[in-house]
């Protein structure tokens, strides 16, 4: 593969441009040969990127795009601090989703209440499903891993049942619940900006403040660079990943019920998955081996990528799914560059 | 219930479910035995399934799209061969990377080529023809499993037994062996680790590319975005059950082919897809969780700690990365 070694030994320590733009720089190379495959203007389509996603009209989209996507950020950045990987993302976010829904229903009349336990349970739900993976693999030898990935698709599963048959809004034709009374919805602040976004920047300098300033942020980072030498300092290796894999699984469900709550009224089957905020979130927090400051800027860098690759589709017609490309490939770039995630 | 379960026709889905993902474990045993961890099974399939329907709705023969899948999926493995050796990525990112990739990559050119999203079927893609093999016919399981498949469905089986012989029976396969297992000790009697590496990534991806044939041209001609569905993934499992054996890997394919047709059969009872569709995930992690105790058993007591326990993991997941990364350090 020569592009890869043409691009590495420009890059390498001689030049000393920093591996990130040069990793966004070769993604844009290769975007703009697939572009030019569909027949269209690769300079057109990337200025519609920027405008669709930067300019101050097109700003508050991104951010509304980001919320969901800075969550799965942090929820995959926690674990891969320590060395682990969460890929149950998509799993988490959909049980978080549900039980976002179902809240306000069978808490009726409660309004903000209904909302606030749907958040805190969805977090619960979120947590304890991944925190299972962590058990599977501290009790019964199944590395987190696969157990993540494998446990996603029946939570998406069930879920998909649920929402399809027992628990369906029948008035519809659609695969989705009842509707959440409007006092239940999250509080609008301003356009498409609701308080789900003060709660996710809330949860992303708690997890900033964990990792700098405490010891268990202290143990875990200890832990990404040499788990056993952590465990001969005194930490419980075993309880430490279920309980990193709890906390990332209760960002992962708070981002479910928050997309629920916030925007989408009501737990619609596949309407959490087909974004990808997952991969999109994963592909964020290995950018910068878990660091969370980075990982949120990667996050946001992602968000105005995806919500400029809609403008890019509606004016130029070249399919926004490039902009997944895109990011896979500046994820492969940097892979290269250095080893990232160096435990497993 | 039981009895209408366990049809001539339960057989043949299995051995069809089988196929794609005894293609995708085979090849993570080959990249497995020379120290190659490949996370990207799941996207290497799919290039293969997208680049099978391309070969054989432009090619108007099955023939062409299986050569593109095995031609398509072997250019994209160049990322792992390439990565994880020369260019010392960590297998786990690149393969995370390039299942995205994978994922983006096909659902573009979905929209470039065909113009259409979601899936895409047409009169023109040519499916695999279907093959009976007469002296199988009234032969009770063998008979119903082979009967009226796409000759992939007969050819893994044969791949997977030459594999084994190639592996354990001849100077190639200890070469092989010896790369994953004692690179320094291969390169000092002075076999090229390196490019030992990477033609068997190559090779791998050739038959990646062969489950991505079966998958979009095998059963049904049609390509979905992300149709490999977590079959590469369940590969990857197949492998680390099997211990990078062929045989056993093939064995672990058998009970999740199993899982899968069983699931299928219950939807025609009735029950809804969504909840069927669980069950070879869910098979899969019961046998993680049950081979784990076996073989904590055998091991002495003194090693039955949660922290050797979690080492164990570790270097099932982590050998082949550190490995290599150690020998060209």
């Amino acid at each position: 593969m020569s592009p890869f070694s043409g691009g590495l030994k420009r890059g390498g320590d001689r030049l000393r441009i920093p591996p990130v733009a040069l990793a966004t720089g070769f993604a844009a190379l290769v975007g703009a040969a697939l572009i030019l495959i569909s027949g269209h203007d690769p300079l057109s389509a990337y200025a519609e990127i920027v405008r669709g996603s930067l300019t101050p009209q097109a700003l508050p989209d991104t951010l509304n795009w980001a919320t969901p996507l800075v969550g799965m950020t942090l929820a995959a950045a926690i674990p891969l601090r320590g060395g682990m990987v969460n890929l149950g993302g998509d799993g988490q976010l959909v049980i978080g989703g549900l039980i976002g829904a179902l809240a306000p229903l069978f808490l009726p009349d409660h309004g903000a209440f209904g909302a606030a336990v749907g958040l805190a349970f969805a977090g619960l739900g979120g947590g304890l499903y991944a925190a299972l993976a962590a058990w599977g693999e501290v009790r019964h030898g199944v590395p987190m891993l696969i157990s993540s990935l494998l446990l996603s698709y029946p939570a998406m599963g069930v879920t998909s049942y649920l929402a399809r048959f027992p628990l369906r809004d029948v008035s519809t034709g659609l695969p989705q619940t009842l509707m959440i009374p409007p006092d239940a919805r999250l509080h609008v602040l301003s356009g498409a900006l609701n308080v789900g976004s003060l709660l996710i920047a809330a949860v992303a300098l708690a997890v900033v403040f964990v990792d700098r300033r405490t010891s268990a942020g202290y143990e875990l980072r200890m832990r990404g660079k040499n788990p056993r030498f952590t465990g001969y300092g005194g930490v419980r290796l075993g309880r430490q990943a279920v309980r990193t894999m709890f906390a990332s699984g209760a960002i992962a469900g708070l981002v479910g019920a928050i997309i629920v709550l916030g925007s989408q009224f009501r737990f619609i089957d596949g309407a959490l998955i087909t974004p990808a905020y997952t991969w999109s979130g994963l592909m964020a927090a290995l950018l910068v081996s878990g660091e969370p400051v980075g990982a949120i800027v990667a996050a946001v860098f992602f968000a105005a990528l995806q919500t400029g690759g809609f403008a890019m589709q509606r004016e130029t017609s070249v399919p926004r799914v490039l902009t997944l490309v895109l990011q896979a490939i500046v994820i492969l770039f940097l892979a290269m560059r250095r080893g990232l995630g160096r435990r497993m | 219930m039981i009895e209408s379960l366990f049809t001539p026709f339960l057989f043949q889905s299995t051995a069809q479910a089988i196929t794609p993902i005894l293609f995708a474990a085979l090849a993570g045993v080959l990249c497995g035995r020379v120290g190659v961890f490949n996370l990207a099974l799941e996207g290497q399939m799919l290039v293969g399934a997208f680049a099978a329907i391309v070969g054989s709705y432009f090619g108007h023969s099955a023939f062409v799209g299986v050569a593109a899948a095995i031609a398509a999926a072997a250019v994209f493995s160049l990322i792992l061969g390439y990565g994880a050796t020369i260019f010392r990525g960590d297998p786990v990112v690149i393969g995370i990377g390039m299942n995205l990739l994978a994922s983006g990559l096909t659902a573009y050119l979905l929209r470039v080529v065909f113009g259409v999203s979601g899936t895409f079927s047409d009169p023109n893609v040519v499916g695999l023809g279907r093959i009976t093999i007469t002296a199988l016919v009234g032969v009770p399981v063998l008979g119903w499993a082979f009967a009226g498949q796409s000759a992939l469905t007969l050819a893994v089986w044969a791949l997977t037994a030459l594999i084994s012989v190639v592996l354990f029976l001849t100077p190639v396969g200890l070469r092989l062996r010896g790369v994953g297992e004692q690179p320094d000790a291969a390169g000092a009697l002075g076999i090229d680790v390196v490019r030992y590496r990477i033609v068997t990534v190559l090779i791998a991806g050739a038959l990646t590319g062969l489950a991505g044939a079966q998958l979009s041209l095998g059963a049904v001609s049609v390509f979905a975005e992300d149709m490999s569905a977590g079959r590469g993934w369940i590969a990857v499992v197949a492998v680390m059950l099997g211990r990078n054996n062929p045989l056993y890997a093939a064995a672990a394919c058998v009970l999740f082919g199993f899982a899968d047709a069983i699931g299928v059969n219950l939807q025609s009872h009735g029950l809804p897809n969504q909840l069927t569709d669980v069950a070879p995930y869910v098979a899969t992690l019961l046998a993680l969780v049950i081979s784990h105790r076996r073989r904590i058993r055998a091991s002495p007591p003194s090693r039955r700690s949660t922290a050797i326990a979690m080492e164990e993991i570790g270097r099932t997941l982590g050998s082949t990365n550190s490995q290599a990364l150690d020998d060209r350090s």
